[in-house]
């Protein structure tokens, strides 16, 4: 690595493409985001932000590009070698362990950051550190009183908390959030919201999101994609003054 | 030798086209239902019986048209009563409601017509040599077996290529999470599907049970290679499913017809010795004798060195 | 404040007192079952019962459908008998007690051989990979006749090795507590197993393999290590059976036995520990008990599958854990009586198709001997119209008062379990 270390960013994709069969979805994305930041990803539906987290998450592969996670390449590795390396995910749509409890999901998200790995030889119920960690992330997503319900009965945001709870249970300080407001009321997208601000601290966040609300309380950059490519990351403030954004994907609704 | 090498080709040919009318219903229904068929080769081993049973009182030629048929709405009421009422509960349940479902087909099989091999013979009208190689008589019902199993590949690809249904199948073929969304209309297709995969496999028995044997076990011994076949042309690829039917219909043949075994080849080296004591039974063993296995082996390699299927392009 | 999750330490009784009783009972098994068919069945059952759990740890834990896990019951069987017959040429000095070790260790050799094949793909794929190494190796098994002794197999004599305290296993009585003794080590440590890291990461692959990669899990990984795991327990058992029957033969790791580990586990029900161990008890019971009564013992059997496949998925583990969430709300009463009103017309639907299928046995398989036969104990001729006409009345009317009262009865019970969830 030639960069000094202060100066790699986070997550850093440059020339990314992506395509299925003729189809380009992902279109020579570049894009760095440094430590720390909360960055956002807008875009109109089918722009390709959910393909783009699939593909730095190593749900897909890229067929072009490099996606670097701190300098290294991580391009191809399989979902669980990068998460490994520090970087967690969530899902547009929800994605627990539908028979197991509340507990359950969450405790065994954060075994193998706890070095727990395979195995085979300790009683799950005297891990004292997964447990401290379960308790500590239930209290955050605000679900310990509902620890023995399964999570295929929770009810809607419920699964949507849990989501998020998988996510951060781990040690990963890189966070990708999938729309996690999705489908919310208003008072639980301001929970949500908070909840977001809470965890991403100390973490660098890239999330997508349709709430604009949303988007400009909480990102510090933000990053707008059409169809496969982004025509503008920058600040807040100058996304909503950008005559490019505006005209391709704010322009309906500006107007 | 060119003798057993164009006889073995025919055969060959013939086998993998019998395997293919078979596989291509398991695959399509897949395809369609994400279900993976475990009693297909059960209304394999229906057709080839009630092909008998009909043959022994009106004759051959009816019971062509009535068994498939017959088996076809047996088939279909399995989908509609069965298998659809087992959805629910995921694809694990579809697989092991099918898998049930060959226990029971193939108990009720030897309950009715016993253990032993039934005497379904070659109808009369083609019990007459086709042509002449060699001085190898090539018997003219395997001729019709091929004829047939090409005839209905070919109006298989029409209806495919040219109705409603048939895009169904396709779409399904393609883009197998899209089907859901096809309309109300989907549940009857389904059960269509289910019913003509049921009948081609009929179709399969009526015509392979007099060159074979049809008895109660053939289901089992068949199933396992029928599942070979899906796995190593690829889950789901029509195309994969006909290479991979051809290759081992082939590939049984061939061995079928070599009697060869390392003691053939080494017998005279100096080697002789140390392997016959190092390969103990294989030593002597023939080609013959392990072609049962060999479907098996090639999936093995083919898992080692291709896991998605010669065609496949999903992972499951 | 009570803390929430799971209590990290419970008292002695809550922990073991189950496994205590377990052993209690063991032990007096044979007492009350003295006869020599009942321990020989119970011997088998406790073969099983490995064998079974070791299969749920595929299904029911990592949600893996095996068709050939036969393999490791049958290989661990032979490498024993092997093993057995070795050591008595050898005079070497080891007892029998130790012999399904070399079964396991088989197993565990196996699986992570077999494993490595087909671990790669999930769900239906591996499906049919298991049913592809299941039929290479019982068709090699065939032809490698100097190690699995053709159709003959090989046999042992478990009275040849090593006696320790006395014992010589020539007394089913003694194998019978050999057997128990390595059931219940077998049992509590694949119970222990569920309650580790791992055996937790393998239910989070069993729900949802994707989110287990998205949490740093290599869900190939985690299926292998199960596999080959589930390959040892397997092994074990088919030492045991080895030590058993003093016979191992290749129809012991063919598709038949991987068939009936399949429907012993399904029955008894994946989703609970226990489920394989009732599945075992009670289908080698049916398979002693019926086999005599029925020629056609089989059919019953598939149609108790599907039965289950169709209506309890959950298997009978699952169906008596229901009835805990109402028995714990006080409500059995208000369930009970639908299930009596439902038990009776599917008792009478249930004889009119056995009636049926008798008929039909007697008129094909006996058919030489004649249409006279008995049916529960009553003369009958399957030639003649009247009995065919009663069970398919019975049959028909039967099974239509059977599905109206289990309507009835699954509304009580939704009505109870709702009012107990009204209360609380």
């Amino acid at each position: 690595m030639t960069a000094a270390p202060h100066t790699v960013p986070a997550l850093e994709l440059a020339g990314l493409r992506k395509s299925f069969g003729q189809l380009e979805i992902i279109r020579g994305v570049d894009l760095a985001v440094p430590t720390g930041e909360r960055h956002a990803v807008i875009g109109p539906n089918g722009a390709g932000k959910s393909t783009l987290f699939h593909l730095i998450s190593g749900h897909y592969r890229p067929n072009a590009g490099s996606i670097r996670l701190r300098g290294e390449e991580i391009g191809g590795l399989a979902p669980e070698r990068i998460n490994r390396r520090g970087l967690s995910r969530s899902f547009q749509v929800t994605n627990v362990f539908p028979q197991l409890s509340v507990w359950e999901n969450v405790r065994c998200a954060t075994l193998w950051g706890l070095g727990y790995r395979y195995s085979f030889w300790r009683n799950v119920e005297r891990l004292a550190d997964a447990r401290a960690r379960t308790e500590e992330i239930l209290t955050q997503i605000n679900l310990l009183d509902r620890w023995r319900t399964p999570a295929g009965v929770l009810t809607y945001a419920e699964q949507r908390a849990l989501e998020i709870g998988l996510t951060i249970a781990g040690d990963a300080d890189i966070l990708l959030l999938d729309e996690p407001t999705a489908g919310m009321s208003h008072a639980e997208t301001e929970r949500v919201v908070d909840l977001i601000r809470r965890v991403s601290e100390n973490r660098t966040l890239m999330m997508i999101e349709h709430d604009m609300g949303v988007v400009f309380d909480l990102a510090d950059r933000i990053s707008v994609l059409v169809y496969g490519e982004v025509i503008a990351s920058d600040s807040p403030a100058r996304i909503k003054a950008n005559a490019a954004v505006q005209q391709a994907y704010l322009g309906t609704e500006a107007a | 030798m060119l003798e057993i090498v164009l006889i073995s080709t025919l055969n060959g040919i013939l086998y993998g086209m019998l395997l293919f009318l078979m596989a291509s219903g398991l695959t399509v229904i897949f395809s369609m239902m994400g279900v993976l068929n475990f009693a297909h080769a059960s209304f394999y081993m229906l057709g080839a019986f009630f092909g008998f049973e009909i043959s022994r009182h009106v004759g051959f030629w009816p019971g062509l048209v009535v068994a498939p048929f017959a088996v076809a709405l047996i088939g279909m009421a399995v989908e509609r009563y069965g298998l659809r009422q087992v959805h629910k509960h995921g694809h694990v349940a579809e697989l092991l409601f099918t898998f049930g479902l060959t226990f029971v087909i193939q108990e009720v099989v030897q309950m009715i017509w016993g253990k032993l091999p039934v005497d379904y013979r070659v109808p009369p009208s083609l019990d007459f040599p086709a042509f002449t190689i060699f001085a190898t008589n090539y018997p003219a019902f395997k001729m019709f077996e091929l004829l047939t199993s090409i005839a209905i590949f070919a109006a298989l690809l029409l209806i495919v290529k040219r109705t409603r249904v048939g895009l169904v199948v396709q779409a399904a073929l393609s883009h197998p999470e899209m089907v859901g969304m096809l309309g109300h209309n989907v549940g009857r297709v389904f059960m269509l599907v289910f019913g003509v995969g049921a009948g081609l496999a009929a179709v399969a028995g009526v015509i392979a049970g007099p060159a074979l044997v049809t008895q109660a076990n053939m289901a089992a011994s068949l199933g396992p290679i029928l599942f070979v076949i899906v796995v190593v042309g690829g889950l789901g690829s029509l195309s994969g499913a006909f290479v991979a039917s051809l290759l081992i219909g082939l590939v049984q043949t061939f061995a079928v017809a070599i009697n060869l075994s390392m003691s053939d080849i080494f017998g005279g080296t100096p080697l002789a010795g140390v392997m016959s004591v190092w390969f103990s039974d294989i030593w002597s063993v023939t080609v013959a004798q392990i072609a049962p296995i060999l479907p098996y082996l090639l999936l093995v390699m083919i898992l080692i060195f291709r896991p998605r299927g010669l065609m496949g392009n999903r992972e499951s | 404040m009570q803390r929430p999750g799971p209590p990290a330490r419970s008292g002695f009784l809550a922990s073991y007192g189950v496994w205590i009783v377990v052993a209690a009972v063991l032990l007096a098994l044979p007492q009350v079952f003295s006869s020599g068919l009942a321990i020989s069945t119970m011997c088998l059952m406790g073969v099983m019962i490995i064998f079974a759990l070791s299969y749920n740890m595929l299904l029911g834990q990592t949600g893996l459908l095996s068709f050939g896990h036969a393999v490791f019951f049958g290989l661990g069987g032979f490498l024993t008998a092997h093993a057995m017959n070795a050591v008595r040429a050898a005079h070497a000095p080891l007892p029998l007690e130790v012999f399904p070790l070399v079964g396991g260790a088989t197993g565990l050799i196996f699986g992570i051989i077999f494993g490595a094949v087909s671990t790669r793909r999930a769900g239906t794929t591996f499906a049919m990979i298991t049913l592809g190494i299941g039929e290479l190796v019982a068709s090699s098994s065939l032809i490698l006749r100097s190690i699995f002794g053709g159709e003959e197999g090989i046999s042992v004599d478990r009275t040849r090795v090593l006696h320790l305290f006395g014992l010589n296993f020539g007394p089913q009585i003694q194998v019978y507590y050999l057997i128990a003794a390595w059931c219940f080590v077998s049992a509590a440590a694949m119970y222990a197993l569920t309650r580790t890291p791992f055996g937790r990461i393998c239910n989070a692959v069993r729900d949802n393999p994707q989110r287990a990669a998205f949490i740093g899990y290599s869900t190939t990984r985690v299926r292998f290590i199960a596999f080959s795991l589930a390959g040892l327990f397997a092994g074990i058992a088919g030492g045991l059976a080895a030590v058993n029957f003093e016979i191992v033969t290749s129809s012991q790791m063919g598709a038949g036995q991987s068939g009936t580990v399949v429907l012993m586990t399904f029955i008894g029900g994946v989703g609970n520990f226990a489920g394989p161990i009732v599945g075992a008890i009670l289908v080698t019971y049916l398979q002693v008990m019926l086999s005599d009564i029925t020629g056609a013992w089989q059919l019953y059997f598939g149609l108790l599958f599907i039965g289950v496949v169709m209506f309890a998925p959950d298997g009978i583990a699952g169906l008596v854990a229901r009835q805990q969430a109402v028995w714990q709300a006080g409500r059995l009463h208000r369930v009970l009586p639908y299930y009596a009103l439902a038990l009776a017309p599917g008792l009478v639907a249930l004889a009119g198709l056995s009636l049926a299928i008798e008929m039909t046995y007697q008129l094909t398989v006996n058919g030489p001997e004649g249409p006279a036969m008995r049916f529960l104990y009553m003369p009958l001729s399957a030639a003649s119209p009247l009995p065919w006409i009663l069970a398919t009345v019975m049959f028909v009317a039967g099974t239509w008062l059977f599905v109206r009262a289990m309507r009835l009865a699954i509304n009580a019970y939704g009505e109870a379990i709702a009012n107990s969830r009204g209360r609380a």
